[in-house]
């Protein structure tokens, strides 16, 4: 920003023998870059507004534990040398969060990998396939889209109990598979559909089989929109409270590990905070490795 | 549902039968099944039965044995905690979807101008990929009451101080009450008459010693001058006690303390600041009789905080955290739709002399409509559905004022009611309210492919 108003004097008493014009137009640019000053501090301070919070949650799990509940996080900023790793050392030294992380990635990365096998496979099929009532089986899944989780909690948790396989992992990886499937459906069968007929048809022409043509071709080419249904999936899951917290008692992954914690809030604020931190690393660090494509997702989702 | 890809036997329009001999028929259909299947599957098992089963079972009692009719969906509409999540639901849908899809817009159209517009972006979407659980851990540590603890208490008391100024004392009493009568609220009034060349003797007790304003001196009473009324504000207590209503020794002044003069109608005439030995003069007096008095305004209750995880703004402290989170991606899908007006457009209602609020209100928003009602009906079925963000940025004991309707079903079901039966009728109540939207989303489709 300063960067923006600092250079006129300068150049204009340097620049006017040689070239008048450019010099008029780099004025102008000037005047139009400071004029977005307020607009740039406001964006700034938007920004920063979006960050504090986490940033806090960060330095809350730094602070000692006997003043953690009385002092605000920014105490930390005037006074640095406070700061310690205590907390997450306290956490880590007990492996539930341990076992927590383990039982959660075994979840997010599990549900995405069957849920992306199933998804393809259908989404050709509803690209690239004739069969009768194709559109209005579409149409089913394009309704399913909505319909809320709590309308399934009640009939799968008597249907986990007799089929014996409450509280297992698999029984939760299922759930997440079924739920994502009208979302991943949608954004793929729309992307495949994308994809130039002639490749195919001359394929198809050259004699290859449809399974062929699905690992060779649509595979490949699809990858974009695997690559954001399979991100998106995860952090959806790995994100997920609800769906383990009604079939999972022993089997914990991390949101109800820090849920059971937090009925306690208040007391026992330095166990939370590290790991509530410790369960948003990741899906950040997903994140910002793969923006490009989680934007990617978010549009195929909403605008297509 | 599953039937409906075997219902019509005979399509004729099917390009891929042209005649009834047709040996790669049947081929064909199990390759169609073999892809289709495992995701028919999981669509016709882990929702739709459980759907259809739901609805039945919200027509049966607890116990599942014994068919109640609408009793369930009675209970929904007239319990206490149900029609109170009922009604916040209402409340969210009213207020969430609105601010969401316009702070996407603002943010969207702001950003286009900057060339750090993917940084900010970034900052921006990020919540989005953390739990709403964790994002609610974070909110309810911003949100905490104490101002020495939460931040968000801690910026509005920063805030407070700087326009409104700080009191210098919290509270005191008067050390002869007979004599300075009043509150901290309303002030304090010397009932003595005063007249040009006297002094009054404004002391105070019940002030702690960390409380006496920094820079103290032991308090001294100036003599008057002619036509001057002048006096002391001090600590009137010493160790031991001291006598009440005599400066002594070991007794300190109070600085900045407002004093009044006020003349017999009881209107202030004159008013000062004490020094740091409490001392103060008000010169040129005229004659008559006049009160002193200490204003009000030196006092100030220490700021507690607005209780944001309390009963009464719990609702809006949780929505908070919630648009904190989705604001990214209303902003990230306007945007992308603002990218995609074309630039003449927007220049020839600039070159035909609209303003650039006119452009954004005549051209950008009525071009942007589909997208922003896309962003909109969206948000309106996330908010039906907000649940996890509610559990951990309201504590147990606000959570049945913040109740959501999806809160509720899990509650009522698994939270210790564990009652199937208004459960279910709850779940199915959830389901028509997105119906519209199912609805709107296959139109768009039969529309897309038309």
């Amino acid at each position: 920003m300063e960067a923006a108003t600092a250079p006129p004097p300068a150049p204009a008493g340097a620049a006017p023998p040689v070239a008048p014009r450019p010099e008029e137009s780099r004025a102008a640019r000037i005047v139009r870059g400071a004029a977005k000053v307020p607009l740039q501090l406001l964006l700034a301070v938007i920004a920063l507004l979006w960050l504090v919070p986490t940033f806090g949650l960060f330095l809350t799990s730094l602070m000692p534990a006997d003043v953690i509940a009385d002092l605000g996080w920014w105490k930390l900023v005037q006074e640095p040398s406070m700061a310690t790793l205590e907390n997450y050392r306290n956490l880590f030294d007990d492996n539930a969060l341990t076992d927590a992380l383990v039982t959660t990635a075994v979840i997010a990365v599990g549900n995405t990998v069957i849920l992306v096998i199933v998804a393809a496979l259908a989404g050709y099929a509803f690209a690239w396939l004739e069969f009768p009532g194709r559109d209005a089986l579409f149409i089913v899944v394009i309704g399913l889209l909505v319909v809320p989780i709590q309308v399934a909690l009640i009939p799968i948790f008597s249907l986990y109990n007799d089929a014996g396989i409450f509280d297992t992992t698999i029984s939760l990886i299922l759930f997440h598979v079924a739920f994502g499937l009208p979302f991943a459906i949608f954004l793929l069968r729309n992307f495949f559909a994308g994809i130039p007929r002639d490749i195919l048809e001359s394929a198809r022409i050259d004699g290859a089989s449809e399974l062929r043509i699905f690992f060779r071709l649509i595979l490949p080419l699809g990858l974009p929109a695997i690559a954001s249904l399979a991100i998106f999936q995860f952090l959806w899951t790995w994100n997920d409270l609800i769906v383990a917290l009604t079939f999972g008692r022993d089997v914990q992954p991390i949101t109800v590990a820090i849920f059971s914690q937090l009925r306690q809030f208040g007391s026992n604020i330095e166990l939370i905070a590290p790991a509530s931190f410790v369960s948003l690393a990741i899906p950040l660090l997903v994140f910002l490795a793969f923006q490009r494509y989680f934007v990617q997702g978010l549009l195929a989702g909403s605008v297509k | 549902m599953a039937d409906v890809s075997v219902q019509p036997p005979a399509v004729p329009g099917g390009p891929a039968a042209p005649g009834d001999v047709d040996p790669g028929r049947w081929r064909r259909r199990a390759v169609t099944a073999a892809f289709l299947g495992p995701a028919v599957f999981f669509l016709a098992v882990w929702i739709v039965y459980p759907t259809i089963r739901t609805i039945v079972r919200s027509f049966y009692d607890r116990s599942g044995e014994k068919f109640v009719w609408f009793d369930n969906y009675q209970t929904l509409f007239t319990s206490d905690t149900l029609v109170t999540a009922i009604k916040n639901n209402a409340i969210w849908l009213a207020v969430v979807p609105a601010l969401v899809s316009a702070i996407g817009l603002i943010f969207a159209v702001l950003t286009e101008r900057v060339r750090w517009s993917v940084a900010f972006k970034i900052a921006v979407v990020m919540p989005m990929a953390i739990s709403l659980f964790a994002a609610g851990v974070i909110w309810h540590i911003m949100l905490v009451k104490d101002p020495d603890h939460g931040a968000v208490n801690a910026s509005l008391k920063a805030v407070r101080s700087a326009f409104v100024g700080d009191g210098v004392l919290e509270r005191a009493q008067p050390s002869q009450p007979q004599q300075l009568q009043g509150t901290p609220a309303r002030g304090f009034v010397l009932q003595t008459p005063l007249r040009a060349g006297s002094s009054a003797l404004l002391g105070l007790t019940a002030i702690p010693p960390s409380a006496v304003p920094a820079g103290a001196e032991q308090a001294a009473t100036p003599s008057p001058g002619s036509g001057e009324i002048t006096g002391t504000v001090w600590r009137d207590f010493k160790p031991g006690g001291g006598k009440p209503g005599v400066v002594e020794p070991g007794e300190q002044g109070l600085e900045g303390v407002t004093v009044q003069l006020r003349d017999a109608s009881g209107d202030t005439v004159k008013s000062t600041k004490s020094g740091a030995d409490g001392s103060f003069t008000f010169g040129d007096v005229g004659d008559g009789e006049y009160r002193a008095a200490i204003g009000k305004e030196t006092f100030s209750e220490p700021y507690g905080g607005a209780d944001w995880l309390g009963p009464k703004l719990i609702t809006p402290s949780v929505m908070i955290a919630y648009i904190w989170v989705w604001a990214g991606f209303a902003m990230v899908v306007i945007a992308a739709g603002l990218s995609a007006i074309s630039r003449e457009v927007l220049e020839a209602a600039r070159t035909d002399g609209a303003t650039e609020w006119q452009v954004f209100r005549r051209v950008t928003v009525p071009i942007l409509a589909p997208v922003l009602s896309v962003v909109f009906v969206t948000m309106l079925i996330n908010v039906l559905k907000v649940f996890d963000i509610v559990l951990s940025v309201a504590p147990g004991s606000s959570q049945d004022d913040a109740n959501v309707i999806a809160l509720a079903m899990w509650r009522t079901s698994f939270g210790g009611v564990n009652d199937f039966g208004l459960g279910s009728a709850i779940a199915v109540f959830l389901f028509v309210l997105v119906i519209p939207a199912l609805a709107l989303n296959v139109r768009r489709f039969k529309r897309e492919e038309a």
